[in-house]
């Protein structure tokens, strides 16, 4: 008999969730469509004036962002609970925070990226100035795992529940407030010609955090939800 | 086991902890009704008007003790959950449930009674004041604690549930202060700070300490008779409920005859 | 010499008093269980009686609310679990969307694997030989219950815990299920499966414990005891 080792536990995961995202390639577009259709609304609601585009744009941008991540967020276990997996991640011999950070990258990996790839594309709908966009794209790299890491806490308390949407919603929100803040404010702060770096390492300690903890207490709340 | 373990046993027990609560409960009552009531005389009446706000300065009053009773009763339900997750002790988890609708009531009375000082200070009913700001994140974190509570069909669990998200809540509170006070301090228009700068006098400062003590005895009794009425309901087959309701219907016919 | 027994080889799986409520409400118990290496048990209970409920307090999935649960005579917790226990629920743990060979690959990385089996070895020992790349929802519902089955030949699990195994399978796949679990006790393993009283093992001589009560529970421990063992070669 041949034990498995944890590390080829979190392989066999990684690649389990790649394959099945690579079936559900249709599902990862949702979240870039809707951010972009939400990113769209605001000239149509406010006018087109670049000068007042330009200057809501990062914090329209991380607002859409925000809200596609919760989109998806409720995907992150859904599937796994309804047929069985979650259950099989639980009782194996592994530490569960470990497997489920493996989850939560993958989840990054297959939503919150292709939202950064296409934010220049959101920059240029709403006239963001040029030199706004790399503390921008920082900001997202340092955001948006913070979504998904602080999401799947969440997500894991209420992963037994039929209609968990607004409760999540409402679960996830204040605790992301921070992570708009910082973000959206590091792109003000460069906007405005004033030293951005401290809003950044601020999000880069909090992630640092959030690493460490997250999975840990995610793998906590799942225990407490399935039992 | 040490004498502490022993006596959180003993009085962690539903039957001892419902006779108990329920004899402290009247004097809680009393006193909070008592303390508050002086309080409010000498915060309204008997305190000077402020020579710079007016008489608008009396809203601190039910302001500052609320916003106090809105963080306490955060903590107390944090502190409860903790024990509850981590030793499995059910008062605790009743007690982390009981507190979480009366600190939410506590948070929205310091929202409405802070707006309400804003209009004649500020001139707006809102002010995006780093620490209002806080307040409403914290009124949200409740709301997400009861909502939580009320979504999971399985009693227990759902305590335990609503106990995590409130200690997951207890680690992003700092964070969500400083990031709001930077916030403030990038955007910030300028504003009055609602305690001000100055120092504050002993016959405006006493009523303050008196109400601060009245909200915080109400509060106690408040989780109380919610924790007791919580433990009939979940120890509802228990024998100790049933020589309760037993002894209350004898009543009601001994009253009624 | 009973006691001596018991301290050199504590039993596989040993439950004491087992009992689990839901909101105050006792979905089953007490349950009295001693489950040696080499002996498979069928629980008979109707709807509702608590087998799907006792299994998974039995696997650590939930935690009782009265008795314990020994394996290999140490307290069983989520925390603890060793590569000893495999549950096949309701639930199969499935993917849908991939092949049998991807779902199989994906329960060894997680569970590790049996010397001298391979995925394929397994597929065809549960007669599922040439639907190795099929995307699992083109399969029958008994084929994935086969699927699931080949799960329980690979991973290196002594104990299985299997809820209603015969649900979904034709004639031959409840001969499989029986074949199964004759070699797996003939190689010491040990196994626990529900049923509802519409199929049945029929191999070997089972001991069967009814779940409606508790006091039956016991005696037909007592009596299976008495009796010859199963099937354990």
């Amino acid at each position: 008999m041949r034990p498995g080792s944890t590390s080829a536990a979190c392989r066999a995961l990684v690649a389990r969730d790649l394959a099945l995202a690579s079936r559900r390639r249709g599902d990862a577009l949702n979240p870039l469509l809707f951010a972009i259709i939400v990113v769209s609304l605001f000239p149509l609601a406010l006018g087109p004036e670049p000068a007042v585009l330009a200057r809501i744009a990062a914090g329209t941008i991380f607002v859409a962002v925000l809200l596609a991540a919760l989109l998806t967020l409720d995907a992150l276990f859904r599937s796994d609970l309804e047929d069985g997996s979650l259950e099989q991640l639980v009782l194996s011999p592994h530490p569960l925070s470990l497997l489920l950070a493996c989850k939560i990258a993958v989840h990054w990996l297959t939503t919150a990226l292709p939202l950064i790839i296409i934010a220049p594309l959101l920059a240029l709908l709403l006239y963001l100035p040029a030199p706004v966009l790399p503390v921008l794209l920082i900001a997202l790299v340092l955001v948006t795992p913070l979504l998904s890491l602080i999401g799947a806490v969440c997500v894991a308390l209420t992963v037994g529940m039929r209609r968990s949407g607004m409760l999540l919603t409402l679960l996830v929100l204040p605790l992301l407030v921070p992570a708009l803040i910082f973000g959206a404010g590091a792109c003000n702060a460069v906007q405005s010609g004033l030293p951005y770096a401290a809003p950044l390492l601020w999000l880069g300690a909090w992630l640092v955090l959030a690493l460490v903890l997250a999975p840990l207490a995610t793998a906590a709340a799942l225990k407490i939800s399935l039992t | 086991m040490n004498a502490l373990t022993l006596w959180f046993h003993k009085f962690g027990s539903p039957p001892t902890f419902y006779r108990v609560a329920g004899r402290l409960l009247p004097w809680l009552y009393a006193l909070a009704l008592i303390a508050g009531a002086v309080g409010l005389y000498g915060g309204l009446v008997v305190a000077p008007t402020d020579y710079q706000q007016g008489d608008a300065f009396r809203m601190i009053y039910v302001h500052v003790p609320c916003a106090w009773m809105g963080l306490f009763a955060y903590a107390f339900m944090a502190a409860n959950g903790f024990i509850a997750l981590v030793w499995r002790i059910k008062l605790s988890e009743t007690l982390a449930i009981a507190s979480a609708p009366v600190g939410a009531a506590f948070t929205f009375i310091t929202l409405v009674s802070g707006s309400l000082w804003g209009k004649p200070m500020w001139g707006t009913w809102w002010t995006w004041d780093p620490r209002l700001t806080s307040e409403l994140v914290l009124l949200f974190l409740y709301l997400g604690v009861i909502g939580l509570y009320n979504a999971i069909e399985d009693v227990r669990q759902a305590a335990r549930a609503a106990a995590f998200l409130a200690l997951v809540g207890v680690v992003n509170l700092p964070i969500v202060h400083y990031s709001v006070v930077w916030w403030n301090t990038l955007h910030q228009s300028a504003s009055v700070s609602l305690m001000g700068q100055s120092h504050i006098s002993g016959s405006m400062l006493w009523p303050l300490l008196t109400l601060a003590f009245a909200t915080h005895v109400y509060f106690f009794a408040s989780v109380l008779a919610r924790s007791r009425a919580a433990l009939l309901s979940l120890e509802s087959g228990k024998e100790w409920v049933r020589e309760i309701a037993l002894a209350s219907t004898a009543h009601a016919e001994r009253a009624h005859v | 010499m009973n006691a001596i027994d018991l301290a050199d080889h504590p039993p596989l799986l040993v439950a004491r008093g087992l009992a689990y409520a839901r909101n105050e409400e006792p979905i089953f118990g007490p349950f009295d269980l001693v489950l040696d290496a080499g002996e498979v048990v069928l629980v008979e209970g109707g709807n509702g009686s608590g087998k799907t409920t006792l299994l998974k307090v039995l696997s650590g999935l939930l935690a009782p609310t009265a008795g314990e649960v020994l394996l290999n005579g140490a307290t069983l917790t989520l925390a603890k679990l060793s590569q000893q226990v495999a549950l096949l629920g309701h639930l199969l743990g499935l993917k849908m969307e991939l092949s049998a060979l991807q779902n199989l690959r994906f329960a060894v990385g997680l569970g590790g694997i049996r010397t001298g089996i391979t995925p394929q070895i397994a597929l065809a020992g549960v007669g599922l030989e040439g639907f190795e790349d099929q995307p699992l929802r083109l399969l029958s519902a008994g084929q994935k219950k086969r699927v699931a089955l080949a799960r329980l030949l690979l991973v290196p699990a002594a104990l299985w815990l299997l809820d209603e195994p015969y649900a979904n399978l034709d004639r031959d796949g409840i001969g499989l299920v029986n074949r199964l679990l004759e070699t797996h006790a003939r190689r010491g393993g040990a196994a626990l499966i529900t049923s509802h009283g519409a199929y049945a093992y029929t191999s070997g001589t089972p001991r069967r414990i009814g779940l409606d009560t508790g006091a039956a529970g016991i005696d037909a421990q007592v009596a299976a005891n008495d009796g010859t063992g199963p099937a354990s070669a």
